[in-house]
């Protein structure tokens, strides 16, 4: 009970949601509003323990469904202090970047194990469909957490991807839910899903989806003169942008006393064009890629004896990718690459101190936790004097928590073990890499001064890297084997501040504030090199400093009449700095594609099963090099989204609230994107569309 | 009246913070040096930009007032939608008209060499380099027929057109793989075909050409990897190498044009080079596997002797600021040698201008990988 109305509250500041089975009704909201001023001081106390030390952005339920987000990259867009890189369409390429420290230190986990991508550190963020989304979160620094794997701690950055866990109302055995959604760019995306209760501890969750788009749209570009007449100004049509994917995923998920497991088995396959830059003389392309990913992977969670909480992970991924070009203009390419992954840990934790810890106490609660990974990627290739790299990791965690009156602080060192071995295709035995070990800390700190106020200050340090991936060390002509991983350092400090007032119109405020400083160091960058055009080399290079301040604010009103009005807000101020070369223009200059001010704006009317959602998106103004001069400028861009949905139960069977879950129910919705149209590129020649919009029916029984 | 300050923050605020209609680059000029006038006018220097970035950029300085004008084409071609194009790869002028030959774009633009207006454009798929004979523009291109092998290896070819009508010639003359620069020595047209898409299998042949009938009339055995080719006023025709980057380094080498014949070869490599008079300028750099650094040299070579007459002829220790040269031309009248350094391909380039005696005199901005020269004479 206690644990429900922490949640119920804490959706109220736009942060997490009840996991419902169904999409929570309107009426669940209200009652859920009525319940939660019952929380008294014992819930307060609770809650200061829940509150992560580190701030932690989360989209989930009603919320995230009334953004119109066709892909975890669309509702990424609405974290503070996230940059997205769009090459635009339903197809594009999509990566998100926190904090200027660059795409590659963006750790993004789906359902707890991390997606890798060993070849070329990119995620791509586009491909996942927000269908079976249950919560997105993101997390600057790592998960409040230090009962995880030892990978947990090993980005800058991470987003947390959890799909649908199956739920069951009172006396159902299953849930089906079939989607339809049709749009713009000739999208069609019918998806199923099925739960089935096997036990009573035993749960399955399948489900299977397909997207077809034919990608194409308007786009615009244009030029005046100084006097305000048109110079040019040229519509087309985006060629190219066509995808089929495929999805289906298999769950089951199971229930022990005091511990929980699941299996999942993940299967993905894709075909699209690739649109390309829009350049003079060339308004289409024609290269096209081929995906497929699958992974099998397992988590059992148990407490074991009393204080000791015991998890293991497990993964394997096979991933399928090949790149055609067979335009004849240019040189013919048909590459395909197949990675393989194998991952296990194990995380231990131990309660020292504290209520249930081996050494009883009220007021303070000490936990430890050890962890252990092991992980081996494996890639092959049909290049020409390819070599095929193989990577061994081996990952130590060790973190400690302590819970002390207002106080919680949280502390980890993490270990990294990197062999590496090439495959020479001519060579009979491989050669041996080793990596320097890495020894990095993070140290996270919360402090609640006040008794009745929920005023939180925060602090965090986290020193961390990514290593140089096969394609910056082994690439043929390419790679550098001497690369040294890139080093991140963060400094945060910030302040959240909650306020509710029972009764009144104005029901509940949440103000969140952090400022932080951030350096990216040994900074791998592509330098041109030797005698030939366009012959590259990774370097540890670049310098980059990072000052910003991430501010996001909620609030939730009750306009009576059943009507209940939530706002929020966020908005982030960056100066990301190239410091690398001072004799250069770029010396001080702010770095590729990162505004100075970007913004978020959400709000979402609720009226019973009616449901009425704006969203803005704002992004200042942008250089697309770090020489900040007029010819690498970028306009701001922004966009307005609308949508409306409404959910009916098809069958009024039941007065009894706790039933009308479980009655069928037909949800309608209708998006419309960037309202006005505005005609915009995030990445320099890479035009996104303008207008358009989509239809979802669902039914749900 | 703090209310209305306010109001003001808040208004200029968003106003900044708006789409503005977006206005035709407009150039950017700079003095450099001192005025010069003789019967060289001015250059024009064409900045290649990074692939997929379109942002190939004519700059031109002008003698007489000793302006450096950056990013002229948009201004002086606003109708033009998109711009010049991606990746400038040569320019030339030849009569009264400037040819840029623009890569990615997969077009010849022609322009006034005077105004830079734009004439019109020549379509030949993925265009290298140019050169003129007559009345006719030689363009090489790589986008010849694909065979259906497993390598689909993909032959290039010589595109010629009329440079008074601009209309492209229906034959085109097929040569090596990837033909890079050609040049017209001897009443040949010589082709450099250098198999750049074939790594480790290079081309390593010259592709004589007849211009009269326009077939090839034999291939010239010389080394892999071949880019630059250049006449010198001896008859001799002086042909790159890049080498194939391990085993095999670059080199430069000299063809007798009236026996089509090797006659000598020098131990350099070579990324950019201009020829004056008996003398070859070139400058280079050399990927070291050692030091994980470019070697840069800039060699004086006397075409007569053929010998290495420098191995720097920069001579104030200014080359250390150089990151990457990429271009180079000299002065027919001052000898002033003017070199582009590209830095890293991403950032704007620099030009830099040297005396004779290896002085730098000036230096200026320019666009984005700054590459290809053409002098315009009054």
């Amino acid at each position: 009970m206690k644990l429900h109305q922490l949640l119920i509250f804490a959706f109220l500041f736009g942060t997490t949601m009840t996991a419902h089975a169904a999409p929570p009704t309107p009426d669940e909201m209200l009652d859920s509003i009525a319940r939660q001023f019952t929380i008294d001081e014992v819930e307060v106390t609770a809650r200061r323990r829940e509150e992560p030390v580190i701030p932690v952005q989360k989209l989930s339920g009603a919320q995230l469904q009334g953004l119109s987000t066709q892909s975890v990259a669309d509702a990424a867009r609405y974290f503070s202090g996230v940059q997205i890189k769009d090459y635009g369409g339903v197809g594009g390429l999509k990566t998100i970047d926190v904090r200027s420290m660059g795409t590659n230190h963006l750790g993004v986990f789906y359902d707890g194990i991390e997606i890798g991508n060993a070849q070329n550190g990119t995620v791509d963020l586009g491909k996942f469909s927000m269908d079976n989304i249950e919560e997105l979160a993101l997390y600057n620094g790592q998960k409040s957490e230090i009962f995880q794997p030892a990978k947990d701690y090993g980005s800058a950055g991470t987003l947390y991807i959890k799909t649908r866990r199956p739920k069951f109302a009172d006396g159902k055995t299953f849930n089906l839910q079939v989607t339809m959604k049709a749009g713009t760019f000739g999208l069609a995306n019918p998806s199923i899903l099925y739960e089935q209760k096997l036990t009573d501890n035993i749960h399955l969750s399948a489900s299977a989806e397909y997207t077809y788009a034919h990608g194409r749209y308007h786009f615009r570009y244009r030029r005046v003169l100084p006097s305000g007449a048109v110079a040019w100004d040229t519509t087309a049509v985006r060629q190219n942008g066509d995808v089929q994917a495929w999805r289906s995923e298999v769950g089951l998920f199971g229930y022990l006393p005091e511990g929980k497991w699941h299996v999942k088995g993940y299967y993905y396959q894709s075909e699209k064009g690739i649109p390309g830059a829009i350049v003079n003389n060339v308004w289409t392309n024609s290269q096209r890629q081929w995906d497929r990913n699958a992974f099998v992977q397992g988590n059992f969670t148990k407490r074991v004896t009393k204080g000791y909480d015991f998890q293991f992970n497990a993964k394997y991924t096979n991933d399928y990718m090949r790149y055609l070009n067979p335009d004849t203009t240019l040189m013919y390419i048909d590459n395909s690459f197949t990675q393989q992954e194998i991952y296990l840990s194990m995380a231990h934790r131990l309660a020292v101190v504290g209520v249930k810890g081996l050494v009883p106490h009220n007021d303070v609660n000490w936990d430890i936790s050890l962890s252990a990974d092991w992980q081996w990627n494996y890639l092959k290739s049909n290049l020409a004097n390819f070599v095929y790299p193989e990577r061994n990791t081996v990952l130590a965690a060790a973190a400690t928590q302590l819970l002390w009156k207002y106080l919680k602080a949280q502390a980890s060192v993490l270990g990294t073990f990197i062999f590496d071995k090439i495959h020479h295709p001519t060579q009979a035995t491989p050669t041996a890499y080793k990596q320097r070990p890495q020894f990095t800390p993070a140290v996270f700190l919360s402090y609640q001064p006040l008794l009745r106020e929920e005023l939180f200050l925060r602090a965090y340090y986290k020193h961390i890297f990514r290593m140089p991936t096969f394609n910056d060390l082994y690439y043929t002509d390419v790679g550098n084997i001497s690369l040294q991983p890139e080093y991140t350092t963060q400094y945060d400090g910030g302040v959240q501040y909650d306020k509710q007032w029972p009764g009144g119109v104005c029901r509940a405020v949440s103000v969140k504030a952090d400022g932080y400083f951030n350096q990216v160091r040994n900074k791998i960058v592509a330098i041109p090199k030797g005698n030939g055009q366009y012959r590259w080399q990774m370097m540890n290079l670049g310098y980059v400093e990072i000052r910003g301040c991430d501010v996001n604010a909620s609030t939730t009103l009750d306009l009576t009449h059943d009507v209940l009005l939530t706002i929020g807000g966020a908005y982030t101020y960056q100066k990301a700095q190239d410091f690398t070369n001072p004799k250069e223009i770029t010396y001080g200059g702010q770095i590729a594609y990162i505004p100075w001010h970007s913004a978020s704006a959400t709000a979402n009317l609720l009226w019973r099963g009616l449901s009425v959602n704006y969203a803005f998106i704002y992004v200042g103004e942008r250089y697309h090099n770090s020489a900040n001069i007029p010819a690498n400028h970028e306009q701001p861009w922004y966009t307005h989204d609308v949508s409306i949905s409404y959910d009916m139960p098809l069958i009024r069977k039941s007065k009894v609230e706790s039933q009308k879950s479980a009655c069928p129910r037909m949800y309608f919705a209708i998006e419309i994107n960037n309202l006005l149209n505005q005609q915009y590129d995030v990445i320099l020649n890479y035009p996104m569309p303008g207008i358009n919009g989509k239809g979802i029916i669902r039914l749900t029984i | 009246m703090k209310n209305k300050l306010i109001y003001i923050t808040i208004a200029s605020l968003l106003l900044a913070g708006c789409r503005q209609d977006v206005i035709v680059t407009p150039p950017e000029e700079e003095q450099h040096g001192d005025t010069l006038h003789n019967s060289i006018a001015g250059f024009y220097l064409l900045n290649e930009g990074n692939m997929g970035s379109n942002k190939a950029t004519l700059d031109y300085y002008d003698f007489g007032t000793a302006t450096y004008s950056r990013n002229i084409y948009a201004s002086a071609n606003p109708n033009v939608a998109k711009e010049l194009g991606d990746v400038g790869n040569d320019l030339k002028i030849y009569g009264s008209r400037l040819y840029a030959v623009i890569n990615c774009s997969n077009k010849i633009e022609v322009m006034d060499a005077r105004t830079c207006k734009r004439i019109g454009q020549v379509d030949i798929p993925n265009c290298r380099y140019i050169t003129f004979n007559d009345k006719y523009a030689y363009v090489t291109s790589y986008a010849g027929p694909v065979s259906l092998d497993a390598g689909h290896a993909q032959i290039g070819y010589v595109a010629r057109f009329d440079t008074s009508t601009l209309a492209l010639d229906e034959t085109t003359c097929l040569v090596g793989f990837q033909p890079d620069e050609l040049a017209v020595a001897n009443g040949k047209l010589y082709v450099a075909n250098s198999g750049g898409y074939m790594a480790p299998d290079y081309d390593s042949t010259v592709s004589v050409i007849d211009l009269n009938t326009f077939k090839e009339i034999k291939r010239i055995t010389v080394a892999k990897n071949l880019w630059r080719v250049r006449p010198d006023c001896m008859g001799q025709l002086w042909v790159s190498s890049r080498g194939d980057y391990y085993d095999t380094p670059a080199k430069l080498y000299c063809i007798d044009t009236g026996t089509d014949a090797i006659i000598d070869s020098v131990s350099i490599a070579v990324s950019a080079l201009d020829i004056l008079g008996d003398t070859l300028y070139a400058c280079a750099t050399a990927w070291d596997y050692v030091k994980m650094a470019d070697v840069i040299t800039y060699t004086m070579l006397d075409v007569r002797s053929r010998r290495v007459v420098s191995t720097n002829f920069i001579t104030d220790q200014t080359d250390k600021e150089i990151g990457k040269p990429y271009g180079i031309k000299v002065h027919p009248l001052t000898r002033d040698i003017y070199i582009t350094d590209a830095k890293n391909y991403v950032n704007p380039g620099m030009l830099h201008c040297y005396s004779a005696d290896g002085k730098l005199k000036w230096s200026v901005r320019t666009g984005d990988i700054p590459a290809h020269f053409a002098m315009v004479k009054n």
